[in-house]
């Protein structure tokens, strides 16, 4: 049992519990929400890669740590923009519903998520 | 067992209970602050792995921006919405949902007990050739020179996105201010709290970027504290979100891609090709794309969290 081990079972769950989210909640504001915790147990476990590749006298390989960097702002630069379209929704509709009774349109938009 | 193992076990357990409250909890305000806890438990947890690089920007955009963006759309949304009810899914749905995600969880966690060993690395020859670059650490190293070419696109991607969110405002308010911040009360805690941490909060966005070069930092953590302090002030009303049609907002926004671009180009010229530096100036060239990229990379986050134009020019 090592860090690497313990972290990477961590990740492994917290991707279940994302996609759990993702799939079972009903509300577009906690899918993405959700969204997130799948993205970062994605990068937890390339963090997990990251450790197990020290070498060289340095505590990790850097680049997955670069990339997961990477990563992270990218993942926030697509919340916001989903965020954004789900406000522009609720501005426009009056409801942030994702069933097939709701309004024309809102389906397709919120398909970008 | 040793103490680092309990700690580590003992903040792995705390991640996935918090992780659960977000996901299960029914307010959404409340499943927002479950995340900014997330985010931050998950900082430590990059700590464990000897990640500090990732670690600051995991607390400064995956905890600290993006809360921020997350409870500006809770109280948006939640001021007029009333709580979807009726569409719960059915049991059927939910125990197929749960057996799909618990095989998806098991099948990653064999994975990551049946990965090689040794594990295949790349610290070596990063190691090896960061010498050249002047810098002393590796992940600035791969992020400003082994890799440049990704960490420039990706900064077209914050740019690009920025432009989505802007595309989604009504026709009216195009060239108008984004619709962010509040009239707190003159003389409150918000007030004085943002007077005391934004001078303080600069300097350290400055510094995380300096010693980014040698040590644990880099541009986009620093990036990332100079956004928060931007949107500590719009949030307080001590500044006002610029006009998205201002000229020099967007000369500070593309300042970042351009002087990568134009340092990129002239690689051509000053050594082998695009993005590569001439032997002995490599530190420089680096620390000036990361100055022009710090302030183009706080403008841009702090505008991602306020939000298309939702005001006129005109009050």
């Amino acid at each position: 049992m090592s860090v690497a081990t313990i972290f990477g079972i961590c990740a492994a769950i917290l991707v279940g519990f994302g996609l759990f989210g993702l799939i079972l909640q009903s509300q577009p504001f906690r899918k993405i929400l959700a969204f997130n915790v799948l993205g970062s147990g994605i990068f937890l476990s390339f963090g997990v890669v990251a450790r197990r590749g020290a070498a060289a006298g340095m505590g990790g390989d850097p680049i997955p740590q670069a990339l997961v960097i990477t990563g992270i702002v990218v993942a926030f630069s697509a919340t916001a923009l989903a965020v954004a379209i789900l406000l522009r929704l609720f501005e426009e509709t009056g409801g942030t519903s994702l069933q097939d009774d709701a309004p024309k349109g809102s389906k397709s938009e919120e398909a970008d998520d | 067992m040793s103490s680092e193992l309990v700690f580590c076990i003992g903040l792995a357990l705390l991640i996935l209970a918090v992780a659960g409250f977000t996901i299960g909890v029914k307010e959404d305000f409340a499943a927002v602050v479950g995340f900014v806890v997330y985010g931050l438990l998950l900082s430590l947890a990059w700590m464990s792995l000897s990640s500090p690089d990732v670690a600051l920007t995991e607390a400064a955009v995956g905890g600290g921006v993006t809360g921020a963006l997350l409870l500006g759309a809770c109280a948006r949304l939640r001021t007029r919405e009333k709580p979807a009810e009726g569409h719960r899914p059915g049991w059927i749905n939910r125990g197929a949902a749960l057996v799909l995600c618990a095989g998806i969880s098991a099948g990653l966690a064999g994975v990551v007990l049946l990965l090689p060993d040794p594990a295949p690395t790349l610290a070596p020859p990063a190691r090896e050739h960061l010498l050249a670059t002047g810098l002393g650490n590796a992940v600035t190293a791969v992020l400003m020179a082994y890799r440049a070419l990704d960490t420039l696109l990706e900064k077209v991607v914050l740019l690009l996105a920025l432009v989505a969110v802007w595309s989604l405002a009504p026709d009216r308010f195009w060239g108008g201010r984004p619709a962010f911040g509040y009239r707190p009360e003159p003389g409150g805690p918000l007030i004085f709290l943002t007077r005391v941490l934004v001078p303080v909060g600069v300097v350290a966005g400055i510094y995380l970027f300096w010693v980014g070069a040698d040590a644990p930092g880099g541009a986009f953590a620093g990036g990332a504290i100079l956004a928060a302090m931007a949107i500590l002030g719009f949030i307080s009303g001590l500044s006002v979100v610029p006009a998205v049609n201002g000229f020099r907002l967007r000369f500070v926004l593309v300042a970042g891609v351009t002087v990568f671009i134009v340092a990129g180009l002239a690689g051509f010229a000053w050594a082998s090709g695009f993005l590569a530096y001439p032997v002995g100036f490599a530190k420089p060239i680096i620390l000036l794309i990361e100055l022009a990229m710090i302030f183009s990379i706080g403008a841009t986050l702090a505008l991602l969290v306020a939000g298309p134009p939702g005001r006129s020019l005109k009050p």
